[in-house]
């Protein structure tokens, strides 16, 4: 019988030109994680990434409440991007349930959505950013995040963990005058990050760092199974609102962002040209959207699935594409609720992408994947 | 029961007054006056009226206050004021301190932010001055298995290292701490201590990041030193001397800036990669390598560092200066000390003063020492704003530039210089 030690325990060979770094968890780069990094002199041999230091039991936790209960805490791995996180749950949810969604509330959904996604992406990129040692990154996108959170404050009453999507719609409406101050504010947004482009994406020391780094060809990022930012930025055109439109979003005109390098540089671009487009997209739903009409159809107290049943939704987050599988045996309780989440599936390419590349393209490379701990480990 | 302000009571208030006045005339009898007798003992006494003042009859500026001028003159005339205050440690401490300020603020108004508010009146101006007693409040946490005589000394030999480079700049006309006639070769040598500390530092603290950053920041300052010296060579064979002094006063006319631009720019990026500033800071990289050879550093271990690197910074900029920008030289803009109080002394009411002494300071001295601090400030500003602006560059990028193109154009100096010096136009027999 033999046993296999976990990773980080197992004893190697030992190598003298080998140095073994445990980068994480208490490490200002790595986040809620542990990689460890073999360097031999300045270049990276091995990278082992070892994720599960913030495991929640969330999965576990929605088989012993009610469908609406799981709400509040199935947004809690992506915080900042929690509408997103929440819509395949509630659209899989609806499903079970057996109830319509009127078509304000799927315009509404849309709005939050993108606006969360914004959120999101302009947290990535403080992070990114001081990981590149670009503090005016750090601090721009953090102050400039406000617009959108003062604008979802508005919508749901919470700046960050919003709780906003319901089976059968979202929780309340549009704050009246909605419409007008959403546009100026988006509008104002997309100028803001239009100018990151000359002090950040153009800046020739940040495209010298990252271009030609991690290189992700398009065969390998098929075949790992990456998402997202990742997926596109190596030649793949691949975006769940247009490929699998859910809600509304077939009425949009959503423009899929999609580069070939497959490098850092072009990992880093993708989101920052997904939020230019996440503006284009709530200019439209705000034009489309019903001026009038419920956002939430009438549940019963304690919904049950019809019997037996079981539901694979997925959504395009701001991280790339995240699933979920929900079984129900007709109780009040879901059976099995399981996340299919993005961060996981692009940490699946780190350690291929770390090999043979410097030590000081470890950041950057690891952060260029739109990787969120809390969400890898759920 | 509990009371939160206590009662107030005239007694007790008064008592506690008669206390601390006590104390202070006490500690100023004990240390004060013994302290200020020991300087006086120190320093060359000047002659008032005829008559040598000796230390005993100097404190009678108790009782005739226009003799603390000529002391005070002649304090200013010793070494250790030199060292201690006035081209020395103590202004350039205060630049730095300015300088950390600046940095402070205005990187936060380039990021949308305030940066220090609260601390003290005025824009957290008392921010650092915080710092500094969390600094020196906080315990040194040495590593078991540090080799802590090099670790103790590592911080204490840094700030050595920076303040004996402030020595060598030159601020105004005679006011340098040390005018030695091979002062350039002097900087070199100074300069060529930092990676040795800190390899020093980052080996004794037998850690794996510290010792990474160490290495790193050894290869810079090594890889960067060479360029250094080659684009000031240009500078020196058109002046045709070491001495800093002599340098600075060579640019009366122009400073060397409109000549050799190119050695200016080869030493200003070089100057950056030497005092690991943004977007040299790969010694101290956070993301990659935790704070580098900083990392093990605690307390005021950690807070001697900075303060050496901030004294490091303003004796680079100062040497920016006196080297191309002209040093002390510049239009006078300081009026002249009027001539009809040396003539007939200050008149307040029925009282004439006529201090002997007057003026304290020559006007080329506080003009001098303008430009000179207008000149670094310029310089200093410019070192600080990269860091608002670029992202870190990686160590390889770093090399390449260091050997491949900075020395390149370092010679391409050499060359301007030589053909200045061939052509006639500089040098002897021509424009100086």
């Amino acid at each position: 019988m033999t046993f296999k030690l976990p990773p980080g325990l197992a004893l190697q060979k030992v190598d003298e030109r080998i140095m073994t770094l445990n980068v994480g968890p208490q490490h200002p780069g790595s986040g809620h994680m542990r990689l460890i990094v073999q360097i031999d002199g300045d270049y990276i041999v091995a990278c082992d990434p070892d994720p599960g230091y913030v495991h929640r039991g969330e999965e576990k936790m929605a088989e012993y409440r009610n469908y609406i209960l799981n709400i509040p805490h199935l947004e809690r791995p992506v915080i900042h991007d929690s509408c997103n996180v929440l819509y395949p749950y509630v659209l899989g949810a609806e499903e079970i349930i057996g109830i319509e969604v009127s078509e304000r509330a799927k315009y509404v959904r849309v709005i939050a959505s993108e606006l969360n996604r914004c959120i999101y992406i302009m947290y990535w990129l403080a992070i990114y950013g001081i990981f590149l040692g670009h503090s005016t990154m750090f601090m721009w996108p953090a102050g400039d995040r406000e617009l959108l959170i003062d604008l979802m404050e508005k919508i749901t009453g919470a700046r960050v963990t919003h709780a906003y999507f319901v089976p059968g719609g979202v929780r309340n409406d549009l704050p009246p005058n909605f419409e007008d101050v959403c546009l100026r504010q988006v509008n104002y947004f997309e100028k803001r990050i239009k100018e990151y482009a000359a002090i950040f994406y153009d800046n020739p020391i940040l495209i010298a760092r990252t271009r030609d780094t991690g290189v992700l060809s398009r065969q390998d990022a098929i075949r790992y199974g990456t998402t997202g930012s990742v997926l596109r930025a190596s030649g793949v055109d691949y975006d769940l609102r247009v490929k699998e439109p859910y809600d509304v979003y077939e009425e949009l005109d959503v423009h899929t962002n999609v580069m070939k390098e497959g490098d850092s540089y072009a990992r880093s671009k993708i989101p920052w040209l997904d939020m230019l487009e996440s503006c284009n997209i709530i200019r439209q739903a705000l034009q489309k959207i019903p001026k009038s009409g419920s956002v939430r159809t009438k549940l019963k107290p304690n919904p049950k699935g019809k019997g037996l049943d079981s539901v694979y939704k997925r959504v395009e987050s701001g991280r790339g594409s995240l699933g979920c599988y929900i079984v129900s045996d007709g109780k009040v309780e879901p059976y099995r609720v399981k996340l299919s989440v993005p961060s996981f599936r692009n940490l699946i390419a780190l350690p291929n992408l770390l090999r043979g590349e410097k030590l000081g393209n470890m950041p950057s490379v690891y952060w260029s994947l739109n990787y969120w701990p809390v969400e890898a480990d759920r | 029961m509990s009371v939160i302000a206590p009662k107030f009571k005239l007694s007790e208030f008064i008592k506690s007054l008669l206390d601390n006045v006590f104390w202070i005339i006490l500690l100023l009898v004990l240390v004060g006056l013994p302290a200020v007798f020991m300087i006086l003992f120190v320093i060359e006494l000047p002659v008032i009226n005829g008559e040598l003042l000796t230390p005993f009859l100097a404190l009678t500026w108790l009782a005739d206050p226009s003799r603390i001028l000529p002391v005070v003159k002649a304090f200013m005339g010793t070494d250790i004021f030199r060292v201690m205050a006035f081209p020395g440690f103590g202004f350039a401490a205060l630049l730095a301190a300015g300088t950390i300020f600046v940095e402070r603020k205005m990187l936060a108004k380039l990021q949308l932010r305030v940066g220090p508010f609260y601390c003290g009146k005025f824009e957290g101006i008392l921010q650092l001055m915080g710092d500094g007693l969390k600094l020196i409040s906080k315990e040194i946490i040495i590593p078991a298995k540090a080799d802590k005589p090099i670790f103790w000394a590592a911080p204490v030999l840094f700030v050595a290292a920076a303040a004996a480079f402030v020595a060598f700049i030159p601020v105004a006309p005679g006011w340098v701490v040390t005018d030695v006639d091979l002062g350039l070769l002097g900087v070199f040598a100074v300069i060529g201590f930092f990676p040795i500390i800190t390899i020093l530092s980052a080996w004794s603290a037998n850690s794996k990041f510290p010792f990474i950053g160490g290495i790193r920041a050894l290869f810079q300052m090594v890889s960067f030193e060479i360029p250094l010296i080659l684009s000031l060579l240009g500078v020196v064979m058109l002046t045709g001397s070491l001495n800093l002094s002599e340098i600075a006063a060579s640019q009366s006319v122009f400073p060397w800036i409109v000549f050799l631009p190119v050695g200016a720019i080869v030493f200003f990026i070089t100057m950056l990669a030497e005092l690991e500033r943004i977007p040299f800071d790969l010694p101290e990289a956070e993301s990659e390598i935790v704070a580098g050879w900083l990392t093990e550093l605690s307390g005021m271990l950690y807070g001697l560092v900075q303060l050496g690197t901030y004294l490091k910074l303003y004796a680079f900029a100062g040497l920016f200066v006196v080297l191309f920008l002209g040093g002390w030289n510049g239009p006078m803009i300081v009026p002249q000390f009027p001539a009809e109080i040396l003539a007939n002394g200050i008149t307040m009411g029925p009282v004439t003063l006529n201090p002997p002494g007057l003026p304290l300071f020559t006007q080329e001295m506080l003009n001098g020492t303008l430009m000179f601090i207008l000149k670094t400030a310029g310089v200093i500003f410019f070192i600080l704003l990269p860091r608002g602006v670029f992202p870190r560059i990686r160590v390889d990028m770093l090399l390449n530039l260091g050997w491949g193109k900075l020395i390149g154009l370092a010679f391409v100096n050499i060359f301007i210089a030589l053909g200045l010096l061939y052509a006639g136009v500089l040098g002897p027999g021509g424009l100086q």
